[in-house]
């Protein structure tokens, strides 16, 4: 019985392997990109990048498991809410009102410490903003909407 | 002609300053279609009239709020969001619609954001979400007296912003926490 079961598990496992995924990822710099029209030192842009593009652009740097199926399926979920949310690949596509709007959102978010999520630094411990890190980010988001 | 006209508004205003704080209100209320007629009223009525659910769902989310009324501001978050969703744009001049079209999107994003989030997130939606609806209300006009108001102290000194219909303060940011903070900024008249 627990052989069959077994068996079973491995099967299935290894059949929906074959089961096609879309992956997000992007060769290009799109033009609407966040940082295409934005001047940012490039340690804020690393940040940003490595923090918040995998799950809130077109591009994701997928994990090795991010190919194993069902992990992958869970991986698409959030990157297709956080994309909902905020697109920084998409960026200019936005009003200029829906753009503060995105940074206001921003800012909040890194305040209340709930950016970047984190079951996400569970697997990313790179992608963890340190205080300071936390604070520069606030800083640069604020004075973009104050200008 | 005008002269007449201010002296009759002005004439009411001094009879009504010597009665109760509502009579002056109704009274000005009275007075106001008057100078307004000189004018243009004619424009601006019928679209304020375009905006009362609107208005009606933002004031029913700013009293839950003041009453720190999670239930209600989230019921009254979703009820304004379907009010945006239903103006009609197309009504509108075609120079006036793009700013339009964005202000209600970024605008019924909050109202979904406050239909769905814990008491504070609803705050902030809804400090956001004022500065849109004093907006919409400058293009579109508005059906009733507005009274724009601020309270120095939210958001760490900042400060924050609402629109009530009452001239009386009563802080939705804060709540029964700080209920008296704030002061009258502007008026926004019919």
């Amino acid at each position: 019985m627990l052989k069959k079961t077994l068996l079973v598990i491995l099967v299935v496992g290894i059949g929906i392997q074959f089961v096609p995924v879309p992956t997000n990822q992007n060769d290009e710099v799109l033009k609407t990109d966040f940082f295409q029209h934005i001047e940012a030192p490039i340690n804020i842009q690393t940040m940003v990048e490595s923090s918040c593009y995998d799950c809130h652009s077109n591009n994701t740097n997928y994990p090795w498991y991010g190919r194993v199926r069902p992990f992958v399926w869970f991986l698409q979920k959030h990157i297709r809410e956080g994309k909902d949310d905020l697109n920084f690949s998409t960026f200019q596509e936005y009003s200029g009102r829906m753009q503060r709007e995105k940074i206001r959102s921003v800012i909040s978010q890194l305040r209340d410490g709930k950016m970047p999520l984190e079951e996400y630094l569970w697997m990313h411990s790179e992608a963890k903003l340190s205080l300071a890190e936390t604070a520069r980010l606030i800083d640069f988001f604020e004075n973009l909407n104050t200008q | 002609m005008k002269r007449v006209l201010f002296a009759m508004g002005f004439a009411a205003l001094i009879v009504s300053c010597g009665s109760t704080k509502k009579d002056e209100t109704t009274s000005e209320k009275k007075a106001e279609p008057v100078a307004k007629s000189s004018k243009a009223a004619a424009v601006e009525n019928p679209n304020g009239n375009a905006l009362t659910p609107v208005l009606d769902a933002y004031l029913d989310v700013k009293d839950a709020l003041v009453n720190d009324n999670q239930e209600g501001a989230a019921k009254a978050g979703g009820t304004l969001a379907v009010a945006l969703g239903s103006l009609d744009l197309s009504a509108f001049p075609a120079g006036q619609q793009k700013e339009l079209k964005d202000i209600v999107e970024v605008a019924k994003n909050h109202g979904e954001h406050i239909s769905e989030s814990e008491i504070g997130h609803q705050r902030e939606h809804f400090e956001a979400l004022s500065k849109d609806i004093k907006d919409l209300a400058g293009i579109i006009g508005t059906d009733r007296t507005l009274y724009h108001q601020f309270c120095p102290m939210y958001d760490g000194n900042k400060g924050g912003m609402w629109l009530s219909a009452n001239e009386e303060v009563r802080n939705p940011l804060f709540g029964s926490s700080m209920l008296k903070c704030g002061r009258v900024e502007e008026v926004i008249k019919l």
